[in-house]
């Protein structure tokens, strides 16, 4: 069954096993050149990013300067952008990702306590559905989304940004949270239960507890996810002051005389917070992505 | 009192159920009705109309050599980046100091929002001044900036290459991490042994390391065949698929077709979806005929 093949404890990964030693003469030489190789495939995929902080700092007239690097540095941009009207639209962002994930947060958690610990009717059916939609994307029902809000009369309003990036993140914050729910031993809940605490009372205290870098994981990522999220805000927005960043800078490049500093300085401000947060749940992020095919 | 208790789940679940119901269930019955609509421009509906919609999408002129189109994107961007990623991943599962940072590197096109992405490769793309052009005249690959040899993105033959080239980059790091965790699965001793037996290195990963990873490298190409079919940023924001509509895969031209006719793009969406649904289902079965092996 589809149910059981996933989810599984998120197991820790284990002790990478040691590199396999090549020729023993040049061990140095060899370490060298990997290290080497992997700087420049590090660089690369830096590079479009350093050019994105490079250009934030260019003063508006160089903008067009065909040099590589600036010549001149205005530190200022960063700091300009937030009296620009781009900052109400950051604003919108961090409005709609606070709101999705305190949203998936309220319903992911109880589903997927009650899914870990309990075996109920409909709950295959339930592990089920959560699996299909993690597979389904919002751009592949856009006219769907498009019309459904349209009758609910909620086109260009922030609710509506809120309940589909809440909609589509649900399912990998269900399944991770499951996950981890699922590792924790019941007779911990049990012994906390029978110490006085209540259900609630062990739910609060012990189990959350332990759940916590799940809980985390799925808060980061549907932060990121709905404050990256581009296509549903097109659709769904069509007053500038109610668009997220994405949609605001997108409309931004087609335009040739306008304050390309500010654009670049809103995808820094946008982008390099994101980057770090990332990195601090990237390795659960892999086996909630996977789990079930990677053991 | 038993009543109660059947109802306890539901309190629980209902909440989960109800935002799935609405959020992506709903999409789905709204989208497939409205390709059997006639609606107008401003989104009034003014009846049934059959396969009308259908007749009209597969009879518009650029359908082919988008559906095409979308097939090669698809392929192409799935096939480089799961070659790319393998190469990657053996080259992050060396030892070598400065290998976390390293690492950390590969993550930004994962985490940034990929419109963002898009845009900056659009900006070094720019014929004038983007950095991409002004590296190749120092190669001596161009022979000016503003040129229509620079500006690779106005025509489809070398625009096209371009946007494979971001969609590859975009979805390397997160494959390659995935190959990563599978990597690291595969027991040291395995190798011993094929070391034992005298085995070539490169015998070795193909007839050791590729076969254990094939659970891990699953997953991953579903996933990306996943996102890439249901790519929308990276064309829209560098090429808006023209000109004409020579860049466009099917997403692109759903988009474009929202705004003329919500019938006719309705009816492309539940084309797309058939394909996507078909990618679903091959993918629970592989999931399951995972667990079976195991």
């Amino acid at each position: 069954m589809a149910v059981e093949t996933a989810p599984k404890a998120p197991a820790r990964p284990a002790r990478r096993r040691p590199a396999p030693v090549g020729h023993r003469a040049m061990p140095r030489l060899k370490t060298t050149v990997t290290a080497a190789v992997a700087y420049v495939v590090a660089f690369i995929f830096l590079f479009p990013y350093l050019v994105m902080l490079l250009t934030s700092l260019r003063p508006q007239e160089t903008l067009r300067d065909a040099t590589i690097l600036p010549t001149q540095w205005e530190w200022a941009n960063l700091v300009n952008f937030w009296s620009s009207g781009l900052a109400g639209n950051l604003v919108v962002t961090l409005q709609v990702a606070a709101g999705s994930t305190v949203l998936v947060l309220l319903v992911a958690l109880p589903a997927a306590y009650y899914s870990a610990r309990h075996n109920f009717r409909g709950r295959t059916f339930f592990l089920i559905l959560v699996l299909i939609t993690q597979m389904f994307q919002p751009t592949a029902m856009l006219v769907g989304i498009y019309r459904e809000f349209s009758q609910l009369g909620l086109v260009d309003s922030i609710w509506s940004l809120i309940l589909v990036n809440g909609g589509f993140n649900l399912a990998f914050a269900v399944w991770i949270l499951n996950a981890y729910f699922s590792s924790i031993p019941r007779e911990l809940e049990e012994a906390a239960f029978i110490d006085g605490n209540g259900r609630f009372g062990a739910l609060f205290r012990i189990t959350l507890p332990l759940a916590m870098p799940g809980v985390i994981t799925a808060l980061i990522f549907t932060f990121i996810a709905a404050w990256n999220e581009f296509v549903v805000a097109l659709t769904l927005t069509t007053t500038p002051e109610n668009q997220p960043l994405t949609v605001a800078l997108n409309s931004f490049i087609g335009q040739y005389q306008v304050d390309w500093q500010n654009l670049f300085a809103g995808s820094v401000i946008a982008t390099i917070p994101v980057i770090i947060l990332f990195a601090l749940i990237e390795r659960k992020v892999v086996g909630g992505l996977t789990a079930g095919s990677i053991k | 009192m038993r009543r109660l208790r059947a109802l306890e789940p539901l309190a629980w679940i209902g909440p989960a159920v109800v935002l799935i119901a609405v959020v992506v269930l709903w999409p789905v019955v709204e989208m497939i009705r409205s390709s059997f609509l006639e609606i107008s421009r401003v989104g009034v509906v003014r009846g049934w109309n059959g396969f009308d919609n259908y007749d009209k999408l597969f009879a518009e002129k650029d359908f082919a050599d988008i559906m095409v189109r979308s097939v090669v994107w698809v392929v192409a961007v799935v096939v480089l980046t799961v070659v790319i990623s393998l190469a990657l991943a053996q080259l992050f599962n060396q030892r070598f100091p400065g290998r976390k940072v390293a690492r950390w590197a590969l993550i930004a096109p994962w985490a940034a929002s990929v419109l963002m992405t898009a845009i900056v490769f659009r900006w070094m793309l720019d014929p004038e001044v983007g950095v991409i052009n002004q590296i190749r005249l120092r190669l001596g690959l161009i022979d000016a900036l503003g040129g229509a040899s620079a500006d690779q993105l106005g025509d489809a033959s070398t625009a096209m290459p371009w946007l494979v080239f971001v969609a590859v980059f975009v979805s390397v790091p997160f494959t390659t991490y995935a190959l990563l965790a599978g990597l690291a699965t595969i027991p040291g001793d395995v190798y011993e042994a094929a070391k034992m037996d005298g085995a070539s290195r490169p015998r070795t990963y193909w007839s050791i390391t590729l076969p254990l990873l094939r659970p891990a490298l699953t997953v991953a190409v579903l996933i990306n065949m996943m996102n890439v079919f249901n790519s929308f940023p990276i064309i829209w924001a560098m090429t808006h698929g023209q000109p004409g509509y020579s860049t466009a895969t099917s997403t692109i031209f759903m988009f474009i077709l929202k705004s003329s006719d919500i019938g006719e793009s309705a009816a492309m969406s539940v084309v797309n979806f058939g394909m996507v649904l078909v990618i679903t289902a091959v993918f629970l079965k592989i999931s399951r005929w995972n667990r079976a092996v195991a």
